[in-house]
């Protein structure tokens, strides 16, 4: 299979890809796996167990769950209205979807929080008519891992809605399925993989968020404490041991979850191409 | 696409959620920030983003950031093109670690650079006898922004490339073309849009990362603070109309990238379809 190729430049390329990719991935990440190395098992098991840590990683993975599951119902309905309907507004609503990518996290973090203060726009709303507390509380970190997690969803499942022929439906419906038993029955499933897809790349970016997380957070240990937060205090204390260790858990947590994502795509692509 | 006619209902409905969810998510915090920033008056806000250090952040923040989106610019050309023109081994390896850093934590990005550079790791000594700094200086805020931003620029031109072929590059070649001279005649024209829409999404992120910037960065006013950095250190001193001042540049910036985000993705559909 291998032959060569007229086409100069692969010395060229593949010098620079493999330099820059050593300088700013490879070496890191060795130096990842060299530091894991010299540390002492018991210590490793000492720090991720600390209640605070546990504390940490519950908060993080909970409030990042709620969050984009929001975000799997609301992507939905929003990728549902930019493909099937017509309505003025629409290429507003299709382009301002992006603003959590091209927005500063950190800027975000500040106005989400300062908004929702018991004395802000929105904060003294829900204090004074149900005296519900939305920054530094958990609620306050799932509303910022909602504000990042939008266009995840949404953009995966876009694309997805737009190919499926309009026939199907049609098909069902004349067969006498009702609304609810088409939209179940033979759209979910066709979508179902890229909904599957968004939730894990949403999931993923919002257990590791930090910039718009630690201004409405509040921070207190075992309530609002979040677990890369946990990971900057260590950092900040020059005990770069107990960081790693927590770090590693995170990182398994996101391989863990990008791997069933990856597993599931996967099936998904073989029963496809089985049928065809 | 043609819409049946006997679901106006839950069209506007759903229509009316969608709008309702991005109005409370997404503009009401841009909103905020702009009013937040004018609560004061324009000449207090004037006077805060004049103000030194405002100034300084901003242009180690553009100085950041053009380097950033330079390297991966010449990294994301070179690893397109040795990836799509050319069949060899371990490109599947090279993709992986190419797309890895998007997956991994902002914090757990600046954590493996302390490690690499930091004062306990055996580069640090080398370094600093060539009076080299890396972490708690620029160049650290730098290589945390590209570590951040790495697979942008790639993953935009890798399927215009792949859907392109080639054939065009084979035929200049065996015609006598320079490597330079294929390049800038034959595979540039097809990239370029691709290319420029990689550097704006490059350019967004690498403005407002705030996380592995936070944990590289020294915190010197006037030195290692970038704009985000320096928008958090406002906010933390309760100078709320200077931070949102501050915020309200990278929200014009934000503004900005959307705008052109849009016009660049019509241009780089139409020319993916082209090649196809």
């Amino acid at each position: 299979m291998k032959r060569k190729s007229i086409i100069p430049g692969f010395g060229l390329s593949f010098g620079i890809t493999i330099a820059i990719l050593s300088l700013v991935v490879l070496i890191p990440l060795c130096s990842l796996v060299v530091f894991t190395a010299s540390l002492s098992p018991e210590e490793f098991i000492y720090t991720v167990t600390r209640p605070r840590v546990l504390s940490g990683y519950f908060v993080s993975i909970s409030t990042a769950l709620i969050a984009s599951l929001v975000n799997v119902v609301m992507g939905l309905i929003l990728a549902w209205v930019l493909v099937r309907y017509d309505f003025p507004g629409k290429r507003f609503l299709d382009g301002i979807i992006e603003l959590p990518f091209a927005l500063p996290t950190a800027v975000a973090g500040i106005s989400l929080t300062h908004m929702t203060t018991t004395n802000g726009w929105v904060g003294s709303v829900f204090y004074d008519l149900f005296g519900i507390k939305i920054a530094y509380t958990r609620l306050g970190i799932t509303i910022a891992l909602i504000f990042i997690g939008i266009p995840f969803v949404v953009r995966s499942v876009q694309p997805v809605l737009e190919k499926i022929d309009i026939q199907y439906e049609e098909a069902a419906m004349i067969l006498g399925a009702d609304r609810v038993m088409t939209f179940s029955k033979v759209i979910l499933p066709e979508i179902m993989p890229a909904l599957i897809s968004g939730f894990t790349l949403a999931f993923a970016r919002c257990i590791g968020e930090y910039g718009s997380v630690v201004f409405i957070a509040g921070n207190t240990p075992y309530e609002t404490e979040i677990a890369p937060l946990l990971i900057m205090s260590e950092l900040q204390e020059f005990d770069y041991p107990a960081a790693t260790s927590i770090a590693l858990v995170m990182l398994a947590i996101a391989f863990v979850i990008l791997s069933v994502n990856a597993v599931i795509q996967s099936r998904v692509a073989k029963r496809v191409s089985g049928l065809a | 696409m043609k819409i049946r006619k006997n679901n106006g209902l839950l069209k506007w409905v759903l229509i009316i959620i969608s709008f309702i969810f991005l109005a409370v998510f997404l503009i009401l915090p841009l909103i905020y920030i702009v009013v937040s920033a004018l609560r004061e008056g324009f000449s207090a806000y004037i006077a805060s983003i004049t103000d030194e250090y405002a100034v300084k952040a901003t242009l180690l923040t553009l100085q950041v950031t053009v380097i950033a989106v330079i390297v991966n610019t010449i990294f994301g050309i070179a690893a397109a093109w040795c990836l799509t023109k050319f069949a060899f081994k371990g490109k599947k390896v090279i993709s992986t670690f190419i797309d890895l850093p998007v997956t991994v934590s902002p914090i757990i990005a600046g954590l493996i650079y302390v490690l690499t550079f930091g004062r306990q790791g055996p580069i640090y000594s080398i370094l600093d006898g060539w009076g080299i700094q890396i972490i708690f200086a620029v160049p650290g805020i730098v290589l945390a922004t590209i570590f951040v931003t790495f697979p942008f620029i790639s993953r935009e031109l890798i399927p215009v490339l792949t859907a392109q072929g080639t054939d065009e590059e084979e035929a200049a070649a065996l015609m006598g073309a320079t490597t330079l001279r294929i390049f800038t005649k034959v595979t540039l024209p097809h990239i370029k849009w691709a290319l420029l829409y990689g550097a704006v999404l490059c350019t967004a992120r690498a403005m407002g990362e705030f996380g592995a910037v936070s944990v590289l960065s020294g915190h010197l006013r006037g030195k290692t603070n970038t704009l985000p950095l320096y928008i958090e250190l406002l906010y933390q001193g309760y100078d709320f109309t200077g931070a949102f001042a501050a915020s309200s540049l990278l929200v014009i910036m934000a503004v900005i990238i959307l705008i052109l985000r849009l016009i660049l993705e019509k241009r780089g559909k139409k020319e993916l379809d082209i090649c196809k």
